[in-house]
């Protein structure tokens, strides 16, 4: 009884339900792109009503937003902010600049793609993105959830020596703490 | 035997009561203040979802061993009080130990939740974790002053510590204490603002500024059971509240299932508007610092204490 198909469905559908009305967001503000969060969350756009609401802490964090362009400096925090995240974790790239770099594409101390170094749920495109843009990431963010789709905490496990190779290449000195997470 | 199971019975309804109210007047309060701010707001079950979404989180992370058992304590003592603080007045169906825990027991048994706080936050080893533990216990020690005073000042013109005692005086002579002592009425509603640390009073959580401070190295899990027991927590002071100052709810004479039902109603009509004064409070308000908070409580709100003792003595 417990452990048939169907009733492992109702809880997954259960679970999945909460995971997607409740979502914490860090918001890590990288990028000129970060001055479109205040507008999002506040009375205009509001995004509270579907139950997105800022996280102060990673350890809290559902949603990690990578708000523009990032630089290699910043990608070490980066990584160290997402490796102390509990599962499930979401990514949502925010602004073209995570996509392929944007207008800062051949920049010298800028990344491209930040899928090469951690694991992208959901990119919302546009320079910057407007408020309703980034309500329709985090929309779609909620579908994928609801289907059980975005489960990219395991695939950061089960890749991370191709990961940790790309963050390699761009972070020089690395000297960082190992997680148990 | 029969009236140990009603006593289990009883225990376990209560339980089930406290945290219900507790999460619904939070979630109320986020949509309310959404309202406020002119905006839509989430729905009232919003933190019933936010819990459910914590306790199912898949990986969760403690830091040692006092890290573990900071929201276990906290839950543990939040049921505990709960426990001793009699829900309806004599009523068979929430009876609990209601009779055997007075005051003074109580004020040290509210600190204990905050205790286990402090100490799962410093074994995570959070420079801002520290910093709000600091901060939290300053603040207690402002808003304890007029609070303790308020229930001295009850002691002595009652000549009685219990609870009970307190609320069934309060129902024969018809008379709220809110009335028969009112000065030590308000120095109490002013320690209830440092209590529930909306603001001004919020310097703890502090989220811009300490990263939510004790809990900031708690998440999944651990948090979800430390928002339980806050819940839990703000129903017991409310409701410690009610019963104390404005005649408590429920009679003692008729213990019926629609007298119980009756009880309860007025107990949420009684504790959500008194639940409203730290809030609105708060709405119309930005954050003290830390010394502004403790100066804020050990002027006014120490005065009127005082000056509620000198009347218990002198009415
Ligand atoms: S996408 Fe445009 S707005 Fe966003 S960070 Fe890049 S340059 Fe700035």
């Amino acid at each position: 009884m417990i452990n048939d198909k169907d009733s492992q469905k109702i809880v997954d559908y259960i679970q999945n339900f909460a995971r997607k009305q409740s979502l914490f967001v860090m918001a890590y503000g990288t990028g000129c792109g970060a001055i479109e969060i205040p507008a999002t969350m506040t009375s205009r756009y509001d995004a509270e009503r579907f139950g997105i609401r800022g996280a102060a802490t990673p350890r809290q964090a559902d949603v990690l937003l990578i708000t523009g362009y990032l630089a290699t400096k910043t990608l070490k925090r980066v990584i160290r902010v997402y490796e102390q995240m509990q599962e499930p974790k979401y990514v949502i790239g925010f602004g073209s600049c995570t996509i392929n770099g944007g207008m800062y594409f051949d920049s010298y101390n800028t990344i491209n793609a930040l899928e090469q170094y951690i694991p992208v749920d959901v990119y919302i495109n546009g320079c910057m993105p407007r408020p309703e843009s980034v309500i329709s990431g985090f929309v779609k963010l909620q579908e994928l959830i609801q289907q059980g789709k975005a489960d990219n905490g395991k695939k950061y496990r089960e890749n991370l020596e191709w990961y940790r190779t790309n963050q390699k290449k761009i972070i020089k000195n690395w000297k960082m703490p190992d997680y148990n997470w | 035997m029969e009236d140990l199971g009603l006593k289990i019975f009883g225990a376990i309804l209560t339980t089930i009561l406290g945290f219900t109210v507790g999460m619904t007047y939070g979630g109320i309060v986020r949509k309310l203040t959404a309202r406020v701010q002119n905006r839509y707001g989430p729905p009232f079950y919003q933190n019933f979802l936010d819990l459910l979404k914590l306790q199912v989180k898949k990986t969760n992370i403690a830091h040692g061993f006092m890290g573990h058992m900071a929201p276990v304590w906290i839950i543990i003592a939040a049921v505990t009080v709960l426990l001793f603080i009699p829900i309806l007045n004599g009523n068979l169906w929430f009876p609990n130990m209601s009779f055997h825990g007075d005051l003074i027991f109580l004020l040290y048994m509210m600190v204990f939740g905050s205790l286990g706080m402090a100490l799962g936050a410093g074994q995570s080893g959070n420079p801002n974790s520290a910093i709000g533990v600091s901060r939290g216990l300053s603040q207690m020690v402002g808003f304890e002053i007029p609070f303790v005073l308020s229930l001295v000042a009850l002691m002595i013109q009652y000549e009685t510590t219990s609870v009970q005692e307190l609320t069934q005086i309060q129902h024969e002579t018809g008379v709220w204490n809110a009335i028969s002592n009112p000065f030590a009425f308000l120095a109490a509603l002013f320690a209830s603002l440092g209590m529930f640390r909306y603001s001004p009073f919020d310097i703890v959580g502090a989220p811009a500024e300490l990263a939510s401070g004790p809990v900031s190295e708690f998440g999944g899990k651990y948090l979800g059971t430390m928002m339980s027991g806050g819940a839990i927590f703000a129903f017991i002071k409310l409701t410690l509240y009610v019963h104390l100052f404005l005649g408590g709810a429920g009679n003692p004479d008729n213990t019926g299932i629609i007298a119980t039902l009756l009880g309860l109603g007025v107990l949420l009509i009684k504790t959500f508007t008194l639940y409203m004064v730290p809030v609105f409070y708060g709405w119309i308000n930005p954050r003290y610092r830390t010394e502004q908070a403790i100066q804020y409580f050990w002027r006014w709100p120490t005065a009127l204490g005082i000056i509620g003792v000198i009347w218990a003595v002198y009415s």
